[in-house]
């Protein structure tokens, strides 16, 4: 009777809830998206380039410049796929402060995730409330090394500096901080009926599927699959400490939702457990002057806030950068499910997903 | 001569300005409420503790570039936000903030006119409102606007079924049109329509937040998906009238609430003569109150609740208002019959 | 969503780029593969692939913990199948897909293909040598998660995949010349190569715009 047609909708780069420069374009019968494609690289600077041409030690700067609200971890990641090209023993210490910092830093990369996410939904008071305790990480960063958001605070074997002293004593403090702020996000979302509405069966995904679609970290928790590499493949100081991986049943968004959450808690009991139990030592493994791995590959994987956060370094033996960097982006390879999960649903709907995956376009695009 | 001329004259100027002033502040307003439940301060700069900022904005979008886009239909996108702030504030005409009071050896009433249809008379102007809104989403010829504006006809259609409903059931309360009238019927009846009518209070004020395109119903606007939505397209004193338009329209709605609902200037409990003592507080200050806790909780929803997403958002009016809305109304008929 | 502009196919860089920026020292010829240590057993998974598929795995390697199945390009199909099919290798998470360039070899690029499984909780890396224009199959569809991998490897090395449902760039623009994490092309970028004629460039860019208003 009547002529219909697709309308093509451009989301993005510019858009304000695209987390970044992500483009999305949507082909919609109505408000219902038909097709989408997801376009990448507008971040794009080349990082493996770069690295392929720095010394290792320069290279732990770049990986700041990837997820950049959870830098630490990136630096922890890089650096232990280099002692492990090397077999460098990093000492306990260096790996109990290691976990620590991820730890905190994986808070503060939720906290930003739900403050956005959070936002996407129209709910915009708890994004200011998640970016007040995330300054509060940010300054026990700062005391750290220093910085604020690109922290370089890993070095090859170990760590730059020892933590400053009392520093322990405000990490507790900001454990206890935390964990009351925790319930107050909740408070606000967690029983609300329109964020029940709007996150409930939206964008299902299954355990398997999760798997196929090359998901990791909270989405495919989330979906069911119990894999985190800090138990499956404990790196730092992860194998000494007890915690638990909070899986989804539903796979939808509020799973995902609902797995950060706890996540928030059981990072809060890691960073508790790594506090008091700092051993003493030297925070420097036995490492030559000149880094420089024999020749060989590897790859290397660590949980980052995103997922699986892998690092693919081959070194020729020879000079003194490394042949080949490749990093395994987790936001990357999450965002490849986006086109899958908005299918069918509303534009109000893509924008909750793409909160949902919990991208950093830094590190997709690299 | 001055019944006839001057004293309505004098009122209209005196209640434009009021309410393009109440406008502004009501900015600032949202503003700051907003920013302390966000434990933030707001607006500090402007002023002392920012209560310069609304002549700071008009400042600022008055000398802003006024940019029209190429391809926008040029008249229509011009008329849309005089479509849109025109209804909002000659609704103002029939709102009473006051009864008869006598100034200067006058009898004046506080409202710039008594119509007899004076309920109906809000409900259509009101409803024009939404042309604005849909000719701008049309006007702009861009996809993001006009997703909006079909959201907004869609929405403020359907909600403008539940909100009517339940001005009727008051209607049959007050058995009159006129707004001076169903405040009298309140102090008459001695009690506020909001508690013989709760039913029709709650859906009413459910139905105002998406008829004024408020969280958690702003779609229309929808900053995290429609970028904005039909403003999009609009800069400088023409998304200035929208802005106008919107926050006239909450004012609007708060004040019809206060009048049908919360007995208008009427001070609490106005027939418990123990109470007498409040009588030096003039009655346009209970007006001004009543309304403001309107206001307030309009402000606070918006910084608690999430948005609701379009499809559930119409599945809310007609599953869910409009029927409670009928019902509540035959109720109140048939209990109306049995009493009287 | 007019056609997609055509994406370019891989070619072969020519010899003046590689001599504007010679490499410094003598360049590898290609990864050192260890081989695994006598004392180190197989993993059962890679004896069963070496009794079903005789002849697909050309060597194996194991350094500091990992291991590496080596195989011809021509074979990625099969082994990936197996892989991750057979009971005892279930590998059904596809961590990464990436690309090594070895330009002096003839063979020149290494893809490699990190795998997982949840099953297991075992990985492994498979190793597929191809030449600069041999057709790879795409493993899209034996792991979905392959997809927007690939696409990158074909974007940065112009591998030239084949059966990929969507080959396209990726990370770099639609009309981007050159593939840039192949060994001989320069950091800086493609500088006045890319710039021969800017007067051309120009209008060919501008000629599209128009046509994109329109």
């Amino acid at each position: 009777m009547f002529d219909t047609n697709e309308l093509v909708l451009n989301m993005g780069p510019q858009h304000p809830s695209t987390h970044g420069v992500l483009r999305v374009v949507l082909r919609l019968d109505g408000e219902k998206v038909v097709d989408s494609d997801v376009v990448i690289g507008y971040l794009h600077r080349g990082i493996e380039k770069l690295s392929e041409n720095r010394n290792w030690t320069q290279i732990i700067l770049l990986t700041d410049r990837m997820d950049y609200v959870a830098a630490a971890i990136n630096n922890v990641g890089y650096c232990e796929t280099v002692e492990k090209l090397m077999s460098l023993e990093v000492p306990r210490r260096a790996r109990y402060v290691r976990t620590i910092l991820c730890e905190l830093q994986r808070i503060a990369s939720h906290c930003l995730w739900v403050g956005t996410h959070a936002m996407d939904i129209g709910a915009m008071t708890v994004f200011l409330y998640a970016f007040r305790e995330r300054e509060l990480i940010l300054d026990l960063f700062e005391e750290f090394c220093g910085a604020r958001l690109t922290y370089n605070s890993m070095r090859i074997g170990g760590l730059p500096l020892d933590i400053p002293p009392g520093w322990d004593k405000k990490v507790l403090e900001f454990c206890k901080i935390m964990d009351s702020k925790i319930d107050e996000y909740e408070e606000l979302l967690t029983h609300n009926r329109i964020w029940l509405e709007r996150t409930r069966g939206i964008g299902v995904i299954s355990g398997p599927h999760a798997v196929a679609l090359g998901l990791s970290g909270p989405p495919l928790r989330g979906s069911g699959v119990p894999r985190d590499v800090r138990k499956d493949e404990p790196y730092a100081a992860y194998d000494e400490m007890q915690f638990d991986v909070p899986i989804g049943l539903a796979g939808d968004t509020y799973d995902r939702y609902l797995v950060r959450m706890e996540e928030f808690r059981q990072s809060l009991r890691i960073i508790r457990q790594g506090t008091e139990g700092i051993p003493e030592g030297p925070i420097v493994g036995k490492v030559p002057r000149l880094i420089k791995p024999p020749a060989g590959e590897t790859y290397h994987a660590i949980e980052s806030p995103k997922g699986e956060l892998g690092y693919f370094i081959v070194s020729d033996g020879k000079s003194t950068n490394p042949y080949r960097f490749r990093v395994r982006p987790p936001s990357f390879c999450n965002l490849q499910g986006l086109r899958t999960l908005i299918k069918g649903h509303l534009i109000a709907d893509v924008v909750a997903l793409i909160g949902s995956l919990d991208v950093v376009l830094g590190e997709v695009d690299r | 001569m001055i019944d006839q001329f001057v004293i309505p004259l004098l009122k209209i100027v005196i209640v434009l300005n009021a309410t393009l002033v109440a406008v502004s502040y009501m900015v600032l307003l949202e503003r700051k409420v907003i920013a302390w439940a966000q434990s933030r301060l707001g607006p500090m700069r402007v002023g002392p503790y920012g209560i310069l900022q609304p002549v700071a904005d008009a400042v600022k979008l008055m000398i802003k570039e006024d940019i029209t886009p190429v391809r926008a239909d040029r008249w229509v996108f011009t008329a849309a936000p005089i479509i849109s702030m025109v209804p909002a504030l000659i609704v103002y005409a029939v709102i009473p903030f006051g009864p008869k009071v006598s100034l200067f050896g006058r009898q004046v009433s506080l409202s710039i006119t008594d119509v007899n249809v004076g309920l109906l008379y809000v409900v259509s102007v009101a409803s024009v409102g939404v042309y604005g809104i849909i000719l701008a989403g049309y006007a702009s010829n861009s996809k993001y606007p006009l997703l909006a504006s079909l959201r907004a006809s869609a929405q403020l259609i359907s909600y403008e079924v539940a909100v009517t409903l339940t001005l009727v059931s008051v209607v049959l309360m007050a058995g009159t049109l006129s707004m001076v009238s169903i405040v009298d019927a309140q102090y008459n009846g001695r009690v506020w329509f909001a508690f013989v009518q709760p039913v029709a209070f709650v859906v009413f004020f459910i139905g105002a937040l998406a008829e004024t395109n408020r969280a958690p119903f702003d779609m229309p606007e929808a900053e995290q998906e429609l970028t904005g939505g039909f403003h999009t397209e609009y800069s400088g004193m023409r998304f200035a009238l929208f802005f106008l338009a919107e926050y006239a329209n909450v004012i609007v709605a708060s004040s019809v609430a206060t009048t049908l609902f919360l007995g208008g200037w009427l001070r609490p409990f106005p027939n418990v003569a123990m109470l007498r003592f409040l009588g030096f507080i003039p009655s346009w200050t209970w007006f001004l109150i009543k309304s403001f806790v309107f206001l307030y909780i309009f402000i606070w929803v918006r910084a608690t609740l999430p948005r609701y997403r379009y499809d559930q958002l119409m599945r809310l009016g007609w599953k869910v208002l409009i029927p409670l809305a009928i019902a509540n109304l035959v109720v109140t008929g048939i209990v109306k019959v049995l009493l009287s | 969503m007019a056609e997609a502009p055509k994406p370019p196919e891989p070619v072969a860089t020519t010899a003046p780029k590689a001599a504007a920026h010679p490499p410094k020292a003598a360049a590898p010829i290609g990864p050192p593969d260890q081989p695994p240590p006598a004392d180190k057993p197989l993993p059962a998974f890679i004896a069963s692939l070496q009794a079903a598929l005789p002849g697909a795995v050309s060597q194996i390697s194991f350094w500091v913990g990992d291991w590496t199945i080596i195989i011809p390009a021509a074979r990625i199909l099969d082994v990936a199948q197996h892989l991750r099919n057979a009971p005892d290798a279930s590998f059904d998470f596809c961590s990464d897909v990436t690309a090594t360039d070895w330009p002096p070899r003839a063979e020149r690029f290494d893809i490699i293909y990190c795998l997982y499984s949840t099953r297991y909780r075992h990985r492994v890396r498979v190793k597929a040598k191809a030449g600069e224009l041999e057709p790879v199959a795409s493993v899209t569809g034996i792991w979905p998660a392959a997809d927007w991998l690939e696409r990158e490897v074909y974007d940065m090395f112009g591998v030239n995949f084949v059966g990929h449902p969507d080959r396209r760039r990726i990370l770099m623009p639609e009309d981007w010349q050159g593939f840039p994490q192949r060994k001989d092309y320069p950091l800086e970028g493609p500088g006045e190569l890319l710039m021969e004629n800017p007067l051309d460039w120009l209008k060919l860019r501008q000629a599209r715009d128009e046509a994109d208003i329109e």
